[in-house]
């Protein structure tokens, strides 16, 4: 549903020269549209082989683990997965014994490119602070691809990822969700046929950035959790109004309402093209949240942060709500005090989604340690999760939490070949990623020196080319 | 197994006001000494009055002594982590609960860590319950690249666990300390050298003036045992050729006592490193130019190091306010990029041990204080857990407040009362 009216933006698009299009209308009238998609992925497949990688121990990424398995890729997609599969002459067969294959990392909070390596001063790129509302930001136009963080982040096993503004604002921007394929530009990363999301969020950064700003910021609010929720209601209300002029419109014709890039964003949230996903760390605001898109018709695809979902877990089972967390991170700010290891498998167990997450530049790169971490402690209070289920934290679930779940995350027939083939058993902290494969090319091996990506910034300076 | 009769232990030393030093035994453990005996399998570890009194296999067990059969579960020395603010913030964000710098201080090395050091907070039981044992804490830097005096204590929690209020003086000679001299290297080496003089014109130079160069009088005595080489002088610097800088400070002044923390770049200095006999304390996770001062930055920092002859110890540098505990899991990855898991356990719990000289710790031999950790799988995994804690012989508590939050809402049932009646 959300694809297909995506792939209609697409094809929009390609007739697109302006920010908004004029195409004539069954009375005659020439009626205006907006452009959904005016920075186009550029992004398509690297060459890849067809090949059969066999006696590793696969998860499939849905909860199943198979035992001397194998995985053919062809044509950059899953073509099969099983034990003693049929092969066509000419393929690749590559010995995994002794190794594990599961579906690429997805990172659903990511801010590299945004706020990329080398952090110096003009790589602020991720937080448009001179507004608390500023849902016309896209962090696509902040992403700098020539992070050194994303080469990182491949070593590390992650396929693809959501690059999401700051959460200074209460409404932050659009995120974006990238592959983690090295390009020239964002458009090249950009995950094709991918919807975009929206990052809103609670507590205590908005009214702090805002309130506490000393009059620096325009308005001095919100200063308190109250004028956060005012400030979203604020901002929605107006959203309901604009798309109903523009639902007026596109029903009865006359003057095209007047265009308004923030409204724009919000308005695609309550059509359900665009996904909510919101920082929110504390269980008495998720449900807060919880109730206001209810409110006014929109639905919070993930709560980010959320170290209390353990606390409501029933009702973000409930409500539908993903929860995007840390293995263990507390403690730094007053929302953060009530963190607790055994988060994540406690979301899990209450039949709640659960996603582990990173937003950080050195945790990006060991995701799959979290989430061993997290299964662990999940474990040794009582709570039995497999391996393989608590694979779905890493890679089906953010998927799902993306919009990208029908063409990856798990090892289906047909889905995209974004895999990983790691040296053991991932949940372990000595395995690493030997191979990485996205849409069935090759993009990493960690013994091969020319299967290392080396981005602009690090050429002729200490250290280039070398083991990272 | 194990843990339900730990728990039973502990649950019995709860009701005790005092916790005391006893006699205690674990058996059939599989030893990690990090001394030239090496890894010990099925042997038994006896600890009397906070020490440990004899180990080996076969050794046998006095009667009415306390014992815990370990099952063949690895037993090592308690965790030792290099580097962080445990124990100086409660709620990194909120500055009232946070004691590791003061904005507004004209002070600088006589400000003392330990005096905001609060054995209650909770970071303490969860740093222990993760196996770490002993801590360094050092100062942050405030308004001047020297931030104060660092301490050493255990994990216990009790009133009096710092050992060594005076341990080290903690410096920022990278790009921080840099900033806090006005702008650049140049200032921050001026300062530093002032600071220097100010010291060793102590307390002569401070008749006739109030002020140093660099400091004030309280400062330039606090400063004096560093520079006299008396006490060790902790140096933080990433750049290669900043190391170089305490390099040539070290061998133009070879009393001095330094050690380096960050040392991204070590690896490119690594020789000259141990020929001065400088050790370093790492993050192995820092792999990314987070800086112009951190290009080199690889995972192979700590293999290049250990094996130029370096002792290297590691900390968690990202968050050392509240995860300290995660230098394990650096370790681990220590490992997968180079080391033994023999070498990674010598960094967390030898190197720190002879960086803050203390000769008791830091070995698991007779004689040695007895923090012992005994782990229901291989320590540096991160699917591992401390089963047993002991601390100078004391059994501690596994309890922290996170796992009672986690208790409390394991069963979400609030049908007959809310859950904060809930204990």
């Amino acid at each position: 549903m959300l694809r297909h009216s995506l792939m209609g933006a697409l094809i929009l698009a390609l007739a697109a020269c302006g920010g908004a299009e004029k195409s004539t209308s069954e009375n005659g009238s020439e009626a205006v549209t907006i452009d959904r998609n005016p920075y186009p992925s550029t992004y398509t497949p690297y060459p890849s082989q067809t090949v059969l990688l066999q006696g590793a121990t696969v998860l499939d990424g849905l909860g199943n683990l198979i035992e001397n398995g194998q995985v053919l890729v062809e044509a950059g997609k899953i073509a099969a997965i099983g034990e003693a599969l049929d092969v066509a002459e000419g393929t690749l067969i590559i010995d995994a014994g002794g190794k594990w294959i599961t579906p690429g990392i997805i990172d659903n909070h990511s801010h590299l490119g945004v706020y990329p390596s080398p952090s110096v001063s003009a790589h602020g790129d991720g937080n448009e602070i001179s507004g608390a509302v500023t849902a016309e930001v896209w962090a696509e136009h902040g992403v700098w691809p020539q992070d050194p963080g994303f080469s990182r982040a491949l070593a590390g096993g992650i396929t693809s990822m959501q690059i999401l503004p700051g959460s200074a604002n209460l409404f932050g921007g659009r995120g974006v969700i990238l592959k983690n394929v090295p390009s020239r530009t964002v458009q090249g990363m950009k995950f094709p046929n991918a919807p975009y999301t929206l990052k809103m969020a609670c507590g205590e950064n908005p009214k702090r950035v805002y309130g506490y700003g000393g009059g620096r910021f325009p308005g001095g609010a919100p200063y308190s959790r109250m004028g956060n929720v005012a400030g979203y209601r604020t901002a929605w209300a107006k959203a309901v109004e604009y798309k109903r002029k523009w639902d007026k419109y596109a029903d009865e014709g006359g003057d095209p309402p007047a265009r308004d890039l923030e409204l724009d964003t919000l308005m695609g949230v309550l059509n359900g093209d665009i996904l909510a996903h919101m920082h929110c760390y504390r269980a008495d605001e998720m449900a807060q949240i919880m109730d206001m898109s209810k409110e006014f018709g929109y639905k919070v695809t993930s709560f980010h942060h959320a170290v209390e979902s353990y606390k409501i877990a029933d009702k973000l089972a409930d409500y539908g709500a993903c929860s995007a967390m840390w293995a263990d991170w507390w403690g730094f700010k007053m929302e953060a005090y009530d963190g607790i290891r055994e988060n994540i498998p406690m979301v899990h167990k209450a039949g709640a989604c659960a996603i582990v997450h990173s937003d950080s530049d050195i945790g990006i790169q060991r995701l799959n340690q979290e989430a061993a971490k997290a299964l662990s402690d999940g474990r040794r209070a009582g709570i039995e999760i497999s391996k393989a289920e608590a694979w779905t934290w890493l890679s089906a679930n953010p998927a799902k939490s993306l919009g990208i779940f029908d063409q990856t995350g798990s090892l289906e027939v047909g889905k995209q070949a974004d895999l990983v083939v790691w040296s053991g058993d991932p949940f372990s902290v000595y395995s690493k990623a030997d191979q990485v494969y996205i849409d069935g090319a090759l993009m990493y091996e960690r013994e091969a020196d020319e299967q290392l990506p080396i981005m602009d910034f690090e050429l002729g300076q200490p250290g280039e080319g070398d083991v990272k | 197994m194990i843990r339900k009769t730990l728990s039973l232990g502990l649950l019995g030393f709860a009701f005790l006001t005092c916790v005391h030093a006893q006699d205690y035994a674990i058996t059939n453990a599989k030893v990690w000494t990090g001394s030239e005996t090496g890894t010990l399998e099925q042997a038994t570890v006896l600890v009397q009055d906070g020490r440990i009194a004899a180990l080996g296999p076969g050794l046998s067990v006095p009667a009415g002594i306390e014992s815990v059969d370990a099952e063949g579960q690895w037993l090592t020395p308690g965790i030792f982590s290099a580097f962080s603010r445990t124990g100086l913030v409660e709620v990194g964000a909120e500055d009232s609960t946070n004691d590791t710098r003061a904005s507004g201080t004209h002070f600088s090395a006589s400000l003392r860590a330990a005096d905001g050091f609060n054995p209650a907070a909770t970071t303490l039981d969860v740093t222990r319950l993760e196996g770490v044992t002993r801590l360094a804490v050092a100062p942050s830097t405030s308004n001047n690249l020297i931030a104060g005096q660092g301490f050493l204590a255990s994990t216990s929690g009790a009133p009096n666990s710092i050992t060594e209020s005076r341990a080290f003086t903690y410096i920022d000679m990278g790009e921080g300390g840099a900033d806090l001299a006005g702008g650049s290297r140049s200032a921050a080496w001026a300062s530093l050298r002032g600071a220097f003089a100010d010291a060793r014109g102590y307390p002569g130079r401070f008749i006739t003036h109030s002020e140093g160069d660099s400091l004030n009088r309280a400062d330039a005595q606090a400063f004096g045992s560093a520079v006299r080489g008396t006490q060790l002088m902790l140096i933080n610097a990433h750049r290669a050729s900043d190391l170089r800088q305490i390099i040539a400070l070290k061998r133009s002044n070879p009393n001095l006592n330094i050690a380096i923390v960050g040392a991204d770049e070590g690896w490119m200095v690594a020789d000259e490193l141990a020929e001065v006999a400088i050790a370093v304390i790492i993050d192995p996770f820092s792999n990314l130019p987070a800086s112009f001062a951190q290009l080199g930055a690889t995972q192979r920092n700590a293999e290049r190091l250990i094996q130029a002859g370096v002792t290297t110890a590691f900390a968690h540098l990202g968050d050392n306010g509240h995860q300290a505990r995660l230098v394990l899991q650096v370790a681990g990855n220590a490992v997968a990029n180079g080391l033994s898991r023999d070498q990674a356990l010598h960094a967390i719990i030898t190197a720190p041990a002879e960086i803050f000289a203390l000769p008791d710790y830091g070995t698991l031999s007779p004689g040695a204080l007895a923090d012992l950790v005994l782990w229901d799988g291989d320590p540096l995994e991160v699917m591992s857990a401390p089963s047993l804690v002991l601390i100078e012989g004391v059994p501690q508590s596994l309890e922290s407040r996170q796992t009672k939050l986690r208790d409390r809402y394991m069963d979400l049932d609030e049908s007959e009362k809310p859950l904060a009646y809930k204990r």
